[in-house]
């Protein structure tokens, strides 16, 4: 329902760590109407100009916390707020390099009333800024 | 002489959702818009609008009141969400379902709310052994009512013949106006031709629905028309959406303790494209509901993809309607 608006625009950056580039990072939001606790954010699927990152090469931080995609799953207190923006790092040597690419991220969300884990997809053009 | 309505407009600030979530809206601005429009009773969903929940400091539940004074608002229901899959590989135990009702329950008596939404999906079992927390906080729990679910279907059934059972005046329902969704929404209809939808296999599973054909025999036609994946999805939401005799309203009265008056597109003309309100409210009317009819636009996500979302334009052309369909306003 909010799939559209889940890769934050103009976030895209690579992040540098001891002079090398260890990866890039976006800001990202939820696809539901309401926030949710972390343990049931059960996925977060990454794909890069179609090349899908493993699930333990990424890391989510919200709140000033940062997590695995295993480490969230058992997190009952943290939240991932309604349009809150969180940021999504993925680590990959050299990050993005310079030019366009097709960024795609999947959310699978646990909830209550869904006899299935709900899904939300958004797919964007994006380009690393500095 | 027909007696002045005593229904009380409202709005769920679920419908600003849109504008929320893009921080275009604060909770206080989805307060103010709703008291434009003449709809004082205020809804809320904690878990969307009041980040922190269920940790609030009593600052916020001051702020809140706030808020109720400046604007002339009333507080009037929390909707609750009941997360029985927190935990991975397992549902929450009867304990700890206990708790959280403890916990919304409390919220909802702290923001002045005389009501609880509880989700359908909630037993009867669990909403029964809740009863005494309710009561204890004096505050209603109402199973909400939403498609596909609608007065008759058996779940709901075991609800009531619970209530009534248990004798409470803490136990009813919260019915959603999608349970009377004559015709399909059309901005979703449009939503899926621009996805990739084939036109007429659209309008023929709109036609078929609001012709009140099965649903099973609507998703078999479609896919013997050929119809792409998009078109079954759409013959599919048949299954989804229901419409329903709006004189169960009159019927089950003693029950009802709020109303979600769902919508998806309020036409330039003032009517709502897909759920008749002019036979909705006689059948209110026809049983005294002195409750609130609390807005919740859930057109948004069917044009955000092609068209600028105005949650509060909509709003405030349902409750103009509302008062020409002869809903009371305050100080009538």
């Amino acid at each position: 329902m909010f799939d559209r608006y889940m890769i934050c625009e103009n976030t895209v950056r690579n992040v540098p760590r001891e002079g090398k580039v260890v990866g890039f990072e976006f800001g990202a939001r939820i696809a539901y109407y309401r926030g949710l606790g972390l343990s049931m954010v059960e996925d977060l699927a990454v794909t890069v100009d179609g090349e899908k990152i493993p699930r333990d090469r990424v890391r989510f931080s919200v709140g000033g916390r940062s997590f695995t995609l295993e480490e969230m799953e058992t997190q009952y207190e943290d939240r991932w707020e309604f349009g809150e923006v969180a940021t999504i790092t993925v680590l990959k040597e050299k990050g993005l390099p310079p030019g366009e690419h097709t960024l795609e991220l999947v959310e699978q969300l646990r909830v209550s009333y869904m006899p299935f884990p709900i899904q939300g997809r958004d797919t964007k053009k994006v380009v690393a800024g500095p | 002489m027909i007696a002045a309505s005593q229904i009380k407009p409202g709005v769920s600030l679920y419908s600003y959702q849109e504008e929320y979530f893009l921080r275009k809206m604060s909770l206080e601005d989805c307060i103010a818009a709703a008291a434009r429009c003449g709809a004082y009773g205020i809804e809320s969903i904690a878990e969307q609008m009041m980040p922190g929940f269920p940790n609030l400091p009593d600052s916020f539940y001051d702020r809140w009141h706030e808020w109720m004074a400046k604007y002339g608002t009333v507080p009037t229901c929390h909707d609750a969400m009941l997360d029985t899959k927190k935990y991975k590989g397992r549902l929450l135990t009867d304990e700890e379902c206990m708790v959280e009702f403890e916990r919304d329950l409390r919220h909802a008596a702290k923001l002045g709310c005389k009501v609880v939404r509880v989700l359908c999906m909630v037993s009867p079992e669990i909403v029964a052994q809740a009863v005494p927390i309710a009561e204890k906080y004096d505050v209603k729990m109402g199973i909400e009512v939403h498609a596909p679910y609608h007065f008759d279907h058996p779940w709901i059934m075991r609800h009531l013949e619970t209530a009534q059972r248990l004798g409470t005046r803490h136990y009813g329902l919260v019915p959603d106006m999608g349970i009377f969704t004559k015709r399909l929404p059309r901005v979703a209809r449009d939503r899926m031709e621009r996805l990739g939808a084939t036109p007429r296999i659209l309008d023929y599973v709109c036609e078929a629905y609001e012709a009140g054909v099965l649903s099973e025999y609507v998703i078999f036609e479609t896919k013997k028309m050929g119809g792409n994946a998009l078109d079954v999805a759409w013959a599919e939401q048949c299954r989804h959406s229901v419409y329903s005799p709006p004189k169960r309203l009159t019927e089950y009265m003693p029950f009802i303790f709020h109303i979600h008056a769902k919508f998806y597109e309020m036409l330039e003309d003032g009517t709502e494209y897909s759920i008749p309100y002019d036979k909705i409210i006689p059948a209110l009317e026809a049983g005294r509901y002195d409750g609130y009819l609390s807005s919740e636009y859930e057109g948004n996500r069917h044009i955000q993809d092609a068209h600028a979302v105005d949650s509060v334009e909509q709003v405030r052309r349902q409750h103009a309607m509302f008062r020409r369909l002869g809903c009371g306003v305050r100080g009538q």
